[in-house]
């Protein structure tokens, strides 16, 4: 911001502009003007500030113009993942996204990400990416008798998978991938990124089967290293990083 | 209050073809090998025809006949015609896979796909191999200088 915009704006109130949201709407029982599952833009203009955030001009929107706008949110502080769209072409958390940053002179286009089926408006059906988690085994196995105490690892062997363990299931990554869009039988990122936390996680001793699923035609190699995944993930996991220690460690039967 | 959803068993939800163990894992790895190579061959090959010497304008008929005529040109142009042929038709064929979602439309397009390469292979290597530089009836101005003394 410049100094002279700065001057302008009495100190403690921040400044206020109008934005244009452009949303992708699609209501299964149909409105007045679209039929059932009809898909369509609708721009709604509101008075927003620079603190906003995308989910506060969607809020805005869904509790003062249109309560009929369905979109899915939780947390509203990036923590649950609920809320992954597609904001300028660019899958985002909307509670993450300040509006200041999208360039507000223009409209902002807010979509459902893609490559999921459309329930209604921005929600999407998340069945099919929790069932490829759900695939790869997402917890602990160990053979053995159980400690009685917690099972102890160095914190060298801890940071071999930390950046992984930061997940918080948004499918922000799995949804732009282009290999998921065309191909619904790929795991999709986020299941390699699941798997990745615990084949790389010392304490765990199912890495083989993991890998095992992972070796699928709809597995690992199916990955085209388009980068998307890692550009989507708003907690900044380097998702085609992990894909690729999953290649080596198939590709060289270390792990 | 809701049910834990089912933990299915692996392998459940591949509809597609048979689980050939470590085939995709062999096609990745081929793919990356073949285009190492093939990127070597391929410059190679455009630096010997197009750069070096007088250029493009010195291909003709004598230029590959004299190419042909040495035992490393046609090892390196079949591997190079082998190995972009099935580098290329491997690389379709996981596009048909990404598009093609009946299982009938995959396997007529994968067929197609097989026979075309089968075909290419084929009448390659037959050029390759078979290839003869001094035709008996073509006029001796066109062919390489060794006809001269193969003919007389
Ligand atoms: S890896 Fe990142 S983008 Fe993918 S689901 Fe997890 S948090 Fe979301
Ligand atoms: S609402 Fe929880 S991550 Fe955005």
């Amino acid at each position: 911001m410049t100094a002279t915009a700065e001057a302008s704006t009495p100190a403690g109130e921040v400044p206020s502009f109008e934005v244009t949201l452009r949303i992708r709407r699609m209501n299964p029982e149909g409105t007045s003007e679209h039929g059932a599952g009809e898909e369509y833009w609708e721009e709604f203009r509101i008075q927003a500030h620079a603190t906003d955030r995308v989910l506060d001009a969607l809020h805005k929107v869904k509790w003062d113009v249109d309560g009929s706008l369905a979109f899915r949110r939780s947390c509203a502080h990036g923590v649950c993942g609920s809320d992954a769209m597609r904001i300028n072409a660019r899958n985002r958390l909307a509670c993450k996204t300040l509006l200041k940053d999208l360039n507000p002179a223009k409209p902002i286009l807010i979509e459902p990400i893609k490559g999921l089926p459309v329930e209604k408006d921005l929600i999407v059906d998340m069945e099919p990416f929790f069932a490829s988690y759900r695939e790869i085994m997402p917890f602990l196995m160990t053979s053995g008798p159980a400690p009685e105490r917690e099972r102890l690892q160095t914190p060298a062997e801890r940071e071999r998978y930390d950046d992984t363990t930061k997940c918080i299931m948004c499918a922000a990554c799995t949804s732009a991938c282009p290999v998921f869009w065309t191909d619904g039988q790929f795991f999709g990122p986020q299941a390699i990124v699941g798997a990745h936390r615990f084949i790389f996680d010392s304490r765990d001793e199912g890495q083989w089967d993991r890998l095992e699923i992972l070796n699928d035609k709809a597995g690992v190699w199916k990955c085209r290293t388009a980068f998307n995944c890692t550009e989507a993930c708003p907690r900044g996991i380097e998702v085609t990083k992990a894909i690729s220690e999953v290649k080596k460690a198939l590709n060289t039967g270390e792990i | 209050m809701m049910t834990a959803p089912q933990l299915s068993a692996p392998h459940e939800r591949i509809r597609t073809g048979r689980m050939r163990h470590n085939a995709e894992r062999w096609s990745w790895m081929f793919m990356r090998i073949s285009g190492a190579i093939l990127m070597l061959l391929i410059f190679t090959h455009l630096i010997v025809n197009l750069v070096l010497g007088e250029g493009v304008s010195q291909i003709d008929f004598a230029f590959v006949a004299g190419k042909w005529a040495a035992w490393y040109w046609q090892v390196a142009d079949f591997l190079m015609l082998v190995l972009a042929l099935i580098h290329g038709g491997n690389g379709m064929r996981l596009l048909i896979n990404d598009y093609a979602h009946r299982t009938t439309t995959r396997k007529v397009l994968h067929s197609v796909l097989g026979v075309a390469v089968v075909a290419v292979i084929v009448l390659g290597s037959l050029v390759i191999w078979t290839f003869d530089p001094c035709p008996v009836d073509a006029d001796p101005s066109l062919l390489p200088g060794f006809c001269a003394s193969v003919a007389g």
